[in-house]
């Protein structure tokens, strides 16, 4: 597992009150972990203070997955 | 009860009567409060009134970039955490509608009720984080009973309720509450420039027979903020001496 994808599960995990391996990559935050649409803005904002990237509204919008997320920060991260 | 010690606020249209009322009953409770307002002077001196643990941060509610720009620095200056944020600056530009011009109706909305929102919008965020908020928006009487002249005045006011329900429900579940209160009618700068003859006619519409205080409405906020009121949100607290029962 890549190192983005571990600080991104760690996240997931603190965040959302879900055991660790409910958080698999291809889980969903709504359909899979209990996330409604509040907690998907805090992840975001998360997931911006971690990885110091600049998630804005249409790309955080397409994030539904732990995988989206792993992608969305690896391909935007310095 | 209704102890602050250890919260922060941000209080805009703090040089003014009940503005500079509440950022001193929340110093009195113990928290720490960010005086905001368009006079640097003015608000230099209410804090030197207050006395007590207060910072200045200038801003004029009409220019959107600076309004987002002022939860980031109230933050900033209050330690990296804000509790309370209490919108408490509003403008009237008053007119008949036939006469209403656009910047008046543009003015009232953008200082009233625009600014509110850009204010909210931006404190949802540290509040979230923390788990914990008191938004406190200071309405009118006149948003829930209208006014004649008063026809941007009274539609920003009611827009402040309806906003502040919206988000009573969307920021609940984060122990976000979010309420207003409506003064009636309270001696300030506002209502100082009634003619005589008006204030007059006022009176008699108010079964206690007097102008509110300042402190009357500082009272309802610092219930508001405090942890006591963490189950009250959504409402709208009137404190207008009986003239309206709503």
């Amino acid at each position: 597992m890549s190192e983005t994808a571990e600080r991104v599960k760690k996240i997931v995990v603190e965040h959302l009150g879900v055991e660790a391996e409910k958080v698999t990559e291809e889980a969903s935050f709504i359909d899979d972990l209990g996330a409604d649409s509040l907690d998907i803005v805090e992840l975001v904002m998360a997931f911006e203070e971690e990885f110091g990237v600049e998630i804005p509204d249409d790309a955080a919008e397409k994030i539904t997955t732990v995988k989206d997320a792993i992608a969305y920060i690896d391909a935007n991260k310095d | 009860m209704f102890d602050l010690t250890g919260m922060t606020a941000l209080v805009t249209g703090a040089s003014g009567g009940i503005g500079s009322a509440i950022a001193k009953a929340l110093v009195a409770q113990g928290a720490k409060v960010a005086l905001s307002g368009t006079n640097a002077d003015k608000l230099s001196a209410v804090a030197a009134e207050i006395g007590g643990d207060t910072v200045i941060l200038p801003c004029n509610l009409g220019d959107a970039t600076a309004v987002d720009a002022l939860v980031p620095q109230a933050v900033e200056a209050l330690g990296g955490k804000l509790d309370i944020l209490v919108n408490n600056a509003g403008v009237t530009r008053d007119n008949l509608i036939m006469r209403m011009k656009d910047d008046e109706w543009d003015q009232v909305i953008s200082v009233n009720l625009e600014a509110a929102f850009r204010l909210i919008r931006a404190a949802t965020k540290p509040m979230m984080k923390a788990r914990h908020g008191r938004v406190i928006t200071i309405t009118s009487v006149v948003g829930t009973t209208g006014n004649p002249g008063q026809a941007n005045y009274a539609a920003s006011k009611a827009g402040l309720v309806g906003m502040s329900k919206a988000l009573g429900q969307e920021l609940a579940s984060r122990n976000i509450t979010v309420n207003c209160v409506a003064p009636g009618f309270i001696r300030s700068a506002m209502t100082d420039v009634l003619p005589d003859a008006q204030k007059d006619a006022l009176l008699t519409k108010i079964p206690a027979g007097k102008l509110g205080e300042g402190d009357d409405i500082a009272a309802a906020v610092v219930y508001l903020a405090s942890r006591e009121a963490a189950y009250v949100t959504g409402q709208t607290l009137h404190v207008n001496g009986g003239m309206a029962m709503i």
